[in-house]
């Protein structure tokens, strides 16, 4: 069994989830893509690490020659790859939009309208103790 | 029984159409669909009165482990409240046609009128438990509905929404009732069950199930302290009122109790607690009824009283009990319905329903005030009317109780003596004494709204005068059906002089004394006590509750949804660690046996350059290039790591991705300030612990699952198959575009919808217009 390698992935989680905690959004953005790095190596090492051989069929041959790595991690991380790229492109955009119409990154500030800043959640729940049931 | 119930819910459904066609006349061709039923029902009379009964049934859910019966089934009890329900919802729908004809509502209103008469007929008729449960809820949920119809005000808003929430959750506890006794007995069907009631009273989850299922019974039926959505709920409509509540619906805990009472019943826990609460309920709603000068208020308690004799009747659980049970449920469905149709029409007509305020009717509507005496005279218990045959027999049973006759006969007398003086209010004052200027010009009211009332009260004389009709056809099957055992008994209106008699001279003349001096009364201090104590307490207990519910709520959404992304990020992986933290530690436990001995020189100095672009990127918080280029290096070496291990399709596709990662969020920086932290220490801390107990469980779940066996039988199938089947070579090619092929369509539809989103998150201006 590897040892090092969840080490790795334990070490990579944590940058994340500390990165993804920061108010810059660009700063939780890059917590995001070390988080789904980190999950992938997390998969790849659940699959079992046995060997260097690639799961490949030689020429004129109908099973790949013993041992091969294990395809099945390999499919479904690179899938994860793709739909994480795709994840962080959309997240990147939303980042770059919201602060061209808000004017900041910052998440805390992100709770006030520029055009309505009375209806901010945090001032508003006294509401519901004053609907009539 | 299904077809009727189906046909009923679906012309229910179409009858704002059916009202397009006939416009003023809608009432009379809709009433044929309940004077239909009501025909349909009677027609099995003769049948049921032969001591048989009739089951129908009809596969609804089919599984192995449960299935529900969309059942029917026919005995006296369920033809006795089929026949109320069909045969006064013949006479409600032709009356609130009349009642509320000009409103624009009036379709809205037929359809709703409709599908509850279908639901409460469910109710009554229904075999399997699931299935009265069903109809149960439909009942409260159309209540809802009836009781809000004007809701553009507030307070039918606010009576409608109580009504649903107390008979909801009492549903909701009869429910669970339903379904424990349905477990601990193996039977869903009623008529199976009635068999079953001695294995139900000695299992070990009698009481729970008991009071589960007296739960849902006691706020259906308004027993106190559930008593108070009834009054208020009488902001509905009229013919709501006379129907819903009055008629049928919240007789649907008494209908559930003496159905269930040949299961349930004969313990002592069932005579004191249905008894009790029937008796209290009696007791205090009859004088809270003299405490009011609105007529339907007063009308309201007196139903509430009813209800209590009801339930107290089965509390008492002897034969004679069953019998009166059904003799004063039939009595009071006919003098009741009469009496609110009436309160309707006067409201209607003279534009008010306070007593005060009326007078001398009885010229101006003198149809009206036939019907309202012979009915008042009916509630009164006064010869020769069926009323005074229903109160004799309470009576009598009342004397029979096995458990402190003298203490209930008292009661009841003390009540019934409130009753009398309300049936003279709610006659008396409106249509007797000396005319009144009333805020409307009072005329009879038309044939739709009369014909009800006029018709229920001659069915009042008939039966008073010639009970043998329906005794031993309608009435002994249905007492015997809650006995649980055939029962012989005739009704008469003559007993000779005996005690019963003797207590309702008695009765009446405690009640004419009291309707004497009721002006002063109302006025006094005992009774504002009374009305406040036992009628507005409850309601501000229920508002107490209420607004309760609320604060939490708001409590609750203030500190988990504060608007603040970062507080929602932390509980969310707060509550995630714990989750996984705790069932990791307690299923499996910690493996722990590093071994770096196989460990090869690529791999250190790849994790080495990993763990220091790791500090890179933490340490250099303030420039964010540097952090981008220290992620980039991460992901290069993981790229590095797959290779290494026989995955060079996934490096490949990391390596590509990775850089394009990169140039995307320098492209985005470019753009966007530089943001300084601004968190205390404490938060970065606590973060940091967070992020740190993150990782740590991320590793020790690797260890944990890398340490259980490997079962290869997927990735060897892939192996195996993937040249004869698929004619490719590189496995993991194979799987992507062939074995699941489906997946990777779906990945490729995901990306390019982001691709759109992107785009339209950057090109698109507010309004909808293309940025230049």
């Amino acid at each position: 069994m590897d040892t090092i390698l969840p080490i790795i992935a334990g070490a990579i989680f944590a940058s994340g989830i500390y990165l993804l905690l920061r108010p810059s959004l660009i700063l939780t953005i890059i917590g995001i893509i070390l988080i789904s790095n980190s999950v992938n190596l997390a998969l790849f090492t659940l699959g079992r690490i046995s060997t260097e051989n690639p799961p490949l069929i030689a020429a004129g041959s109908v099973m790949p020659e013993v041992p091969f790595a294990n395809p099945l991690p390999q499919a479904l991380i690179l899938t994860a790859i793709v739909i994480g790229f795709g994840l962080l492109a959309f997240a990147l955009a939303l980042a770059y939009r919201s602060y061209k119409e808000l004017g900041t990154v910052d998440q805390d500030q992100l709770l006030k309208d520029p055009e309505d800043t009375s209806t901010a959640i945090v001032n508003n729940t006294d509401n519901t103790e004053k609907r009539d049931v | 029984m299904l077809i009727m119930v189906a046909l009923i819910f679906g012309i229910a459904l179409m009858a704002p159409w059916i009202f397009k066609l006939f416009r003023e006349k809608t009432g009379w061709v809709l009433a044929l669909l309940p004077l239909g039923s009501f025909v349909y029902l009677l027609s099995w009379m003769p049948h049921i009165a032969d001591g048989n009964t009739v089951t129908q049934s009809t596969a609804w859910v089919n599984m192995d482990f449960f299935s529900v019966n969309l059942s029917f089934y026919l005995d006296g009890l369920s033809l006795m409240f089929g026949l109320i329900i069909t045969g006064i919802g013949t006479f409600i729908v032709l009356y609130g046609g009349g009642y509320l004809s000009g409103s624009a509502y009036l379709p809205r209103f037929y359809s709703a009128i409709l599908l509850f008469m279908g639901s409460m007929l469910g109710v009554v008729i229904a075999d399997n438990l699931i299935s009265i449960f069903v109809f149960w809820e439909l009942t409260s949920f159309t209540s809802f509905l009836l009781i809000g119809f004007t809701h553009e005000q507030e307070n039918s808003r606010r009576s409608a929404l109580m009504a649903l929430l107390v008979t909801g959750i009492g549903g909701l506890a009869m429910l669970a009732g339903l379904i424990l006794m349905g477990f601990a007995t193996g039977q869903w069907e009623v008529s199976a069950l009635l068999n079953e009631g001695d294995i139900v009273r000695e299992h070990g989850l009698y009481l729970p199930i008991l009071l589960l299922i007296l739960a849902g019974a006691f706020t259906k039926s308004a027993q106190f302290p559930f008593s108070f959505w009834l009054p208020a709920a009488m902001v509905a409509p009229t013919p709501v009122s006379a129907y819903l509540h009055s008629a049928t619906m919240v007789k649907a805990g008494v209908y559930l109790l003496a159905r269930m009472h040949p299961v349930l019943g004969f313990t002592e826990t069932w005579m004191l607690l249905v008894g009790g609460f029937g008796l209290a309920t009696l007791l205090i709603s009859a004088w809270l009824a003299l405490s009011y000068t609105d007529m339907k208020q007063i009308l309201a308690y007196s139903t509430v009283m009813s209800l209590g004799t009801m339930m107290m009747l089965i509390g008492l659980g002897t034969e004679l009990a069953m019998q009166a049970l059904a003799v004063y449920v039939f009595s009071h469905a006919m003098y009741k319905g009469a009496l609110f149709m009436v309160a309707g029409a006067v409201d209607h007509e003279a534009g008010t329903r306070d007593v005060l305020k009326l007078g001398g009717l009885r010229a101006l509507m003198p149809i009206s005030a036939a019907a309202a005496a012979v009915a008042a005279l009916s509630m009164a218990g006064i010869p020769p009317l069926f009323g005074f045959v229903a109160k004799e027999i309470v009576y009598e049973a009342s004397l029979g109780a096995t458990l402190w006759p003298v203490l209930i006969i008292t009661v009841a007398v003390i009540a019934n003596i409130a009753i009398v003086a309300a049936s003279a209010i709610v006659v008396l004052r409106p249509f007797f004494g000396t005319a009144v200027e009333t805020p409307k010009k009072a005329h009879e009211a038309p044939l739709s709204m009369w014909i009800g009332p006029a018709m229920l009260a001659a069915l009042s004389v008939v039966f008073g005068v010639l009970p043998f009709l329906i005794d031993s056809a309608l009435m002994l099957p249905a007492a015997a059906a809650v006995w649980g055992a055939p029962l012989d008994f005739y009704l008469s209106l003559w007993h000779g002089i005996n005690l019963p008699l003797i207590l309702s001279i008695l009765t009446l003349a405690g009640g004419i004394l009291v309707y004497r001096v009721w002006d002063p009364l109302r006025e006094s201090a005992p009774m504002k006590v009374w009305q406040s104590g036992f009628a507005d307490y409850p309601v501000r207990g229920y508002d107490a509750t209420v607004n309760g519910m609320l604060s939490l709520a708001g409590w609750q959404t203030r500190v988990l949804q504060n608007g603040l992304i970062s507080n929602y990020l932390s509980t969310i992986i707060i509550t995630a660690l714990i989750a996984v933290g705790y069932t990791f530690l307690s299923r499996s436990g910690l493996v722990w046996n590093p071994s770096f001995a196989d460990v090869t020189i690529y791999e250190w100095a790849l994790s080495i350059g990993i763990v220091a672009s790791l500090g890179i990127i933490l340490a250099f918080g303030h420039s964010r290039l540097t952090m981008i280029v220290g992620a980039g290096i991460v992901g290069f070496g993981l790229a590095l790591i797959y290779l290494i291990h026989g995955a060079a399709d996934l490096a490949m596709t990391q390596v590509l991705v990775e850089t394009l990662t990169v140039i995307l969020v320098v492209l985005v920086l470019i753009h966007v300030p530089k943001l300084k932290e601004v968190r205390s220490t404490t938060t970065r801390v606590r973060d940091g612990v967070i992020a740190v107990a993150a990782g740590v469980l991320m590793t020790l779940l690797i260890f944990a699952v890398t340490a259980l066996p490997f079962d290869a039988f997927i990735s060897e199938f892939y192996a195996e198959a993937s040249y004869p089947l698929a004619h490719g070579r590189n496995i993991v090619n194979v799987i992507l575009v062939d074995f699941r092929a489906l997946d990777t369509m779906g990945e490729v539809i995901v990306v390019a919808i982001a691709g759109l989103a992107v785009y339209a998150l950057i090109k698109m201006t507010r309004h909808g217009a293309t940025q230049k």
